[in-house]
Order: structure tokens, then sequence, then C-alpha cells
């Protein structure tokens, strides 16, 4: 069985599974890091929302096989690490704003504004409400409204 | 002549309750579940319908009165308090509150108090069901006494450890003080204060006037673990051997199967270890859930018809028609007029984001299970039915579940694990595929309104009601409290049903005579309580009629509720979202205020919201979504009678919102040929950000109320009525059916055969 390796959350890991197991199960099931969540295994509802090379990306749509050794992977679990604190500025902003209902959903929810704040950055500018409204990740307890108030108080802080 | 209680003395008698320090080697207090404060008598107004006088809430929280049993507060070593909560936290915010009530009584700093769920404790009966948003309104009191023997047996210790009076020691923040500044931690205290023996004690609460917790507004207790992933569901549990398990299910709704064709295959998949049929599908168990999932998806097999043939929604539609009944008819009346409305409310999921899932370790001799349960002492009955084995067999643990909306009050995912882990003799963890949730989950069923309103002289002078809908399964367990709350009423779902419709349905306006009635049919369908169970659909029907009736007599929406409405909480609400909204402002064509009033759950509440319909809104783009009208603006107002965490209401409120904005206009499931079309997110669209109003006013409103109110569910009705008025008035059209966009199919069905689709392999296309 081919060996997988590649860096999550700092660390290199080497899993022996078949290349097309999709990376979330890796991740989950093999590696036991379980911040990434599931919800519909098809890149729709968007609960794993993890950082590959500092990009967001959907591990339940990537297969193991397609992660390079030198490959960066980031869970929710890794994220405060990227910036050397106990916690994310974003994280502190869903505390601030008391954001989770059932909590199941926002581990994506911050990995994906994280990276919408770094990409508007890289496009020279600050987040709209139409970047708002972009946003896929399902929230079904419907916190929309304090995710809105959070990304926009996370930036400010990132 | 006797004296007279003095007011104050009996302000006090009715915070005065009996508890217990029970025996063990650290504190441990207790409390009766089954105490409560008075009810609260309604007043009586004119012509009251039933859940006016007493409403369901009422009904759950007297049938817990009896089974007296203990829920208990302990003092650990190291100054912390440990409470097990006999309830299901799925994201509602109740080990918060929870957590608050302790603090409050025990002087502690909330973080200090460890709450968690209990295990399935059948002793307690039906004091142990979390439904009707009734958590508060039913453990307020018994949780409050715990801790307040608690606090009463640390003060009695520490008064003999600093030598001196109870009454002159102060405690606050975990330590309780001497005046001569002496003092001693309640983590010193676990010990000295234990009982050898059990022993009741009379404790008074302490006075709303001195709270210092309760009514302050706090964050979640478990907002930390939520953020950094470190918050454990169902599927993230490490149990040994619990591999990962699916299920291939039929490709009609309910469907058994009755023959593997290609086991062997199968079985020699990567990853595979066991493949084994049960009555709801065949079971695959292997390394990784992909690899289930590959494995479903090659499974073959033959099946047995499903529940409900080749049925589809226009099938249904006609069964329901032909069971409505005739409404009773009024002494004839020359001048009447009357004004009818039929509205249909499709199908519509649950669907928590954390699918059904649970882990179950079946030994031949004893059961271990682990799921988000709502009715786990039901869930243990049943497990230990379907293995033969006596519930104290069977460990039912409750574990913290990713949202509930009522799916959770049914254990379908933990008793098909059991029955998975006794056949194969082996650990599993069973998850279901987003799919199976959205196919053979639980639904809200489709239901037909229909309201007849009569008018005469200017006045509204009857307003009849008739909810005709597909069965609400009831059967986890509840039916049971009927039959001892109120042994004359008739047994079974059917009696059920007339219950809980009679006792959470009322018209709060004089409108003359008002009779409102359910009717339900067809048992085929899995259904359940959705969030807010009857209100959304039959609080909206209403609503728009009242639209109706106040343009038929010319008058505003907001002056005539305003005007005829029986209730001063619920004329408060709606004044309040009508000034803060600014109700009546000049709105381009197009869009529309709509404003809508819902009384439940001992609170009320009101909802002015405004709509887009405008051309440029309904068609804007964005990639892959449904948009359709937007919601740009809500005003929502909640008297929620005596509110523990305003902060954890406000947060209810505004998930409600999302939930009647999704009822209003674009989330239902569509029958065909005999099963559901919609098999994830990208077929049943809930509210996404796309859709979620840009702005959300969420108003908690000052309550001289000493009783809490239900919040859970509170949100819904009054959004969906708002949203669906504001809609008529925008367009000019009151729609016919909801979701107003059911009509569009607006997505490719996925493939019943294999049932669940492939996981895509093009994420690293799509980072950003």
């Amino acid at each position: 069985m081919p060996k997988q390796t590649f860096i999550l959350n700092g660390k290199t890991v080497t899993v022996n599974v078949a290349d097309n197991v999709r990376l979330l199960w890796v991740i989950r099931d093999l590696l036991g890091v379980t911040g990434p969540k599931y919800g519909c295994g098809i890149n729709v509802c968007k609960a794993c929302t993890s950082h590959i090379n500092g990009r967001a990306f959907n591990p339940c749509a990537v297969r193991v096989g397609d992660i390079e050794n030198t490959d960066h992977v980031t869970t929710i679990e890794g994220l405060p690490k990227t910036v050397g604190r106990e916690l994310h500025p974003m994280q502190r902003a869903w505390l601030n704003r008391d954001v989770p209902q059932c909590g199941y959903c926002q581990p994506g929810q911050i990995m994906a504004a994280v990276a919408l704040v770094k990409k508007v950055r890289r496009e020279g500018r600050s987040i709209t409400e139409a970047d708002l409204d972009h946003i896929r990740n399902i929230c079904r307890c419907g916190t929309y409204t304090r995710i809105r108030e959070a990304i926009l108080e996370g930036a400010q802080h990132m | 002549m006797p004296d007279l209680p003095s007011p104050t003395t009996a302000a006090v008698d009715r915070r005065r309750f009996l508890g217990f320090v029970l025996g063990g080697a650290t504190l441990v207090a207790a409390a009766d579940l089954g105490l409560f404060e008075t009810r609260a008598s309604a007043q009586v107004p004119t012509l009251p319908q039933p859940a006016e006088l007493y409403d369901l809430n009422d009904m759950l929280t007297d049938a817990t009165r009896p089974t007296a049993n203990l829920v208990t507060v302990a003092i650990n070593k190291d100054g912390t308090a440990s409470f097990a909560l006999p309830r299901a936290e799925v994201g509602q915010g109740i080990t918060t509150s929870t957590a608050m009530l302790i603090a409050e009584e025990l002087a502690l700093p909330v973080d200090k108090v460890h709450v968690t769920l209990a295990k399935a404790r059948p002793e307690l009966v039906w004091n142990q069901l979390t439904g009707g948003s009734n958590t508060t309104i039913s453990t307020y009191t018994p949780i409050r006494v715990a801790a307040a023997v608690a606090m009463g047996a640390l003060l009695d210790a520490a008064a003999i450890q600093l030598g001196d009076t109870v009454a002159n020691l102060v405690a606050k923040g975990g330590v309780i003080s001497a005046p001569d500044g002496s003092s001693v931690t309640y983590g010193e205290l676990a010990t000295l204060a234990a009982s050898s023996t059990t022993r009741s004690v009379d404790v008074v609460l302490k006075d709303a006037a001195d709270f210092a917790v309760i009514g302050k507004s706090h964050n979640r207790v478990d907002a930390l673990a939520a953020v950094t992933g470190r918050k454990t569901f169902t599927t993230d549990l490490q149990v040994a051997g619990a591999l990962p398990t699916m299920v291939c299910r039929a490709p009609t709704l309910n469907g058994s199967p009755t023959k593997i064709l290609n086991r062997a295959t199968v079985l020699a998949m990567p990853g595979v270890t066991d493949v084994v049929m049960i009555d709801t599908g065949i079971a695959v168990r292997a390394r990784t859930f992909g690899q289930c999932i590959d494995a479903v998806r090659t499974l073959r097999a033959e099946w047995t018809p499903g529940s409900v043939g080749r049925d589809s929604d226009a099938d249904i539609v006609a069964e329901l028609k032909a069971a409505q009944l005739p409404i009773p008819a009024l002494p004839t009346n020359p001048l009447a007029e009357t004004i009818e409305q039929d509205l249909l409310f499709y199908f519509r999921s649950n669907s928590p984001l954390d699918t059904g899932s649970a882990v179950a370790d079946v030994r031949s001799d004893r059961a271990e299970i682990w799921a988000g349960l709502k009715s786990p002492i039901t869930a243990q009955e049943e497990i230990a039915t379907a293995l033969g084995l006596t519930p104290d067999a069977v460990t039912v643990h409750v574990v913290q579940a990713g949202g509930s909306f009522g799916r959770r009050l049914f254990f379908d995912a933990a008793l098909e694990a059991a029955k998975i882990s006794q056949k194969l003799g082996k650990p599993v963890k069973l998850m279901w595929h987003r799919a199976d949730d959205a196919r053979v989950g639980r639904a809200h069923p489709m239901a037909l309104n229909r309201i007849r309103a009569t008018v005469s002289g200017g006045e509204v002078v009857a307003f009849q009601q008739q909810h005709t809908s597909v069965e609400t399964d009831y059967r986890h367990g509840l039916g049971e409290l009927i039959t001892d709350m109120a042994a004359n009423l008739p047994t079974g779902n059917q009696g059920f049903a007339q219950t809980i419709f009679a006792l959470t349905q009322e018209i709060p306006y004089n409108f003359g005579v008002v009779d409102q009635s359910v009717i339900e049919t067809d048992e085929r369908f899995n259904t359940g309580s959705m969030r807010n169970i009857y209100s959304p659909d039959v609080r909206t029907a209403a609503e728009l009629m009242v639209d109706r009736l106040a343009r038929k007599l010319g008058k505003d929406p907001y002056h005539f509720r305003k005007e005829l409405l029986r209730n001063d909480r619920t004329r408060a609400v709606l004044d309040k979202v009508a000034s803060v909204g600014s109700w009546g402002r000049a709105m381009p064509a197009g869009t529309a205020q709509g404003i809508a009033i819902h009384k439940e759950y001992k609170g009320t509440s009101a909802c002015l919201v405004e709509i887009d319909c405008r051309p440029a809104t309904v068609n804007r783009d964005i990639p892959h979504a449904v948009t359709g009208p937007r919601v740009t603006k809500v005003v929502y107002a909640i008297d929620a009678g005596l509110v523990v965490n305003p902060r954890g209401i406000e947060a209810q409120m505004q998930g409600g919102i999302n939930d009647g904005i999704a009822l209003a206009l674009t989330s239902s499931l569509h029958l065909r040929d005999g099963y559901f079309l919609e098999a994830s997110w990208d077929n049943y669209f809930y509210t996404r950000q796309w859709n979620t109003p840009p702005k959300v006013n969420v108003i908690v409103m000052p309550s001289d109320s000493g009783q809490p109110g239900g919040a859970g569910e509170a949100g819904v009705a009054a959004t969906f009525a708002a949203v669906a008025c504001a809609y008529a008035r925008a367009t000019g059209k009151t729609p016919t059916y909801f979701p107003i966009n059911h009509h569009e199919l607006s997505f490719t069905p996925k493939p019943t055969v294999p049932p669940i689709p492939q996981s895509p392999t093009n994420g690293l296309k799509l980072t950003y």
C-alpha cells in the first residue's frame, strides 16, 4: 500500500493508505485529527474547510495521492500556530461575538474566514458585503449574522 | 384573628424548597427534578383557547412532577462544581444556561461549573426528554435548589472552620470569608462539608433582585472548544475497534434489502472489513469512511418496494385534499362575507449538519451506545428490545450533537448501529451519508392549511382554521407521557397529535368565533417534530389571512393587529418591532415590509421584515446558488419571560430567523416516484449567506414574569409569517404554497443507485 507523506499542522506525517482515499478521511479516521467535519462529502457544505499551503481547500474533495510530501496542510487545530499565538485573531473574534451554537460548522467557518481575509488583502482591498454573501459554508443553526460580524472584527486584528 | 403572612414572608415562602445533602466522601447536594414553583396561572381571557390556559410546556412540566428523582450538584476538591444535565445539548445553549443557574446559587464563576450530559437514566421516566423548548422551564427551579443546598452545606462547614456564624460569612468566587479576614475555599470544604448520611435540608433560593448571573449575558461555555476544533461530536469519538461504518440504502423510501448480489466483491475492496444485511440496508465497515463510501457505491442488492410506492408530491396533495373535513358551519348571517384561503406546505428536512451517527459496542451480555439523543430512555428501551437484552444491560451515553431541530428526538442511527454491531460482534462507528439524511431522514410532514374567516359589519366575526397534515411521528416516548398525564385523552399517535396541536396553537386576536383543528393522515413517511412543530405553517397561514382581512377592512396590517390582539405582552413586542423597524416607511416598488406575531413557550414574539423581490435582486449572480427574493432586514422582539442568558436568547432568535426564511423561500423536499429527490446541500436549500439578511436586530424584552420561557424554537414561526406577508405585499400575490420556489426544481437529482454520490477529486483546483 502506498506511503502518503505530508506536513499536517507543522509536523510531517506518513500514512499507509491507497491514493484515492480522500484526504478528509486520512486526517480524521487515520490520523485522529477531528477538527475538520463531515457534512456532505461532495465539497458543498464546506464543514471540512482547511488550508493547503495557506489557501482554503476542502479535503473531502482531494485524493491523498494528490498531496505532495512538501505540502503544508493546516486544520483548525494548527491555525493558532500559524500566527505563533495561543489563538488566531479570527478565533478570538469568534469567541468575542459568541458565534457558535452547536459548533459543528465553526472550524470550517473560521478557516474559510481567515482565507477570505487573506484573499481580499492579496487583491488590495477589504471585505465587502458581497464577499460575505459569497461565503459558501453552511451553518444549519443559522449563526450567519454573528459570523459576518466576527469576520469583520477578526480581519481588523489580522 | 390569625396573623396574615406578610408579603415579604410570602415571597420568601415561594423561594423555599426542600433539598438533600447526600451521604458521601465529598459534598453532593441534590434536588428533586420534579420540583416546580407554582405553575403560573394564566390570566383568564374571554373565550380562551386551550393553549392559553394550559399549554404544551405545562404538560411537559407537570409530567415530570411525580417522578421524584434527584439531580445532583457535586463540589470537587479543586473548588469546581459538577452537574450532569439530563437533557441533550444540540446547540441551543442549555449547558451554558445551566452552568449560570448553578453559578448564581453557589456564588461561583460560571467557568468553575462543569456541566456534562447525563447518560440515559430510566428512573427519570419522562424527565429526560429534550423537546418543546422545555429545558429551562422545567429545570430552572430544581437545579437552583440543588446548588442552594450545596451552598448551605459549604457555609455550615465554613462556619465551623472559621469559628463564626453562617450569617456573618460571605461567599464569593469560590471562597468563603469571615469578618476577621480568615477564609476557606470551596475546594477545601468539599470534603469537610460532606455528609456521612443522606439528610434533607430546607433552602431558600436567591431573590431575583439579588441575581448577579441570571439575566446577564454570558458567552457559551463550550465556545472555546468549538472554535479550536476540540468540541467532540459522536463521529469524533475514539472507541477502541469502532471502525467507520455506513449503510447502503434502497432506491425508494424505506425499502428493505432481500439479497446482496456482490458481497464477495465488496468484501475484497481496500479497507473493507465487513458487509452485513440489516432491515434498513446493507452495512459496510471499513478502515475509513471514504472506503465505506466506495463500498456502498459498489454494492448491488435486491430490495423490497418502498413504503410510499411510486408516489410523488401530487399524490400526497390529493390525499391531503381528500382527508380535509368540512369546516363547521356557523349560524346563517345574510350580511356576513367569508374569505377562504388554502395554503400548501411541502415536506422539509430537519437536516442537522452533523448527520445521524452513533458508536455501538454490543457484546453477548451487554451493550454500550454513544449518540446525540433527545430521548435517551426510549432509545435505551428500544435498543435493548432489538438486541434481546434488558435495558439495564444497555448503557446509553448522550453526546453533544451538531444541531437537531427536532431530528434527535429519534434515534434511528443509534438503533441501526446497535443492530450492526450485534450482527458483526464488533464495535462500529456508524455515520449516515448526507444523502441518507436528506432522503430517509426525518422530515416535517407536508400539510394543507385551510382558513375560513367571516367578516360582518366591519368586524371579523369568525376565524376557522383547519390543518390537514401527513402524520407527525411522535413515537419517541411522549405517547406514554400523554397516557399518564391525561388518562382521558385518546392514546396513540393521532391522539397525541391532537393534544400537541391543541396545546400549542392559538389565535391571539379578538376574531369572534375562533376554531382550530388538526387532521393527520398517512403514516408511511419518516417524519417528526421539526423545530416549532405545527406553528410555522399554522401561524404563517393565519397571519397571511390577518393581512388579507386588514386589507378587506381598509386597515393597516400593524394597526389592525394591535387593535385586535388579546394579549398585552404580544402587543408590546408588536409595538416594539413596529417602532424600531420603522413600520410603514416608504419603500420602492417590488420591496415591502411584513409584520407578524407568535405566542408560545410561555413567551411571545413579533417580527418585522423587509423583503426585496425586484428582478435585479432575485436574479443576483452567485455561482451554483438559489438566490430569489432577499430578506434585507429583520427586527425581532421576544418577551421570553425571565431570561437566564440574553445573549443565548438572541442567538436562538437569529437562528430561528434563518429557519423561517428558509421555510418561506427556499427549503423543501420533492417527492417523486417513491423517493425524495434531495440528496445534499446543493439540492436542499437551507438559508445561506447569500440569503441571510444583512441587517438583523433582535430585541430581548424586559419581562416582569418570574418564570422562564422557552427559546430554542421561538424564532421560527413569526419570521416565516412575516416573510410570507412581506412577499405577498411586495409582489401583490398571496402565495398558495411554501416554499415559494418549490415548483421550480433548481437542481439535477442525484441517482438512487448507487444511493450516495462519490466525493469529487478536484479540490486542489478550487483553493482560495
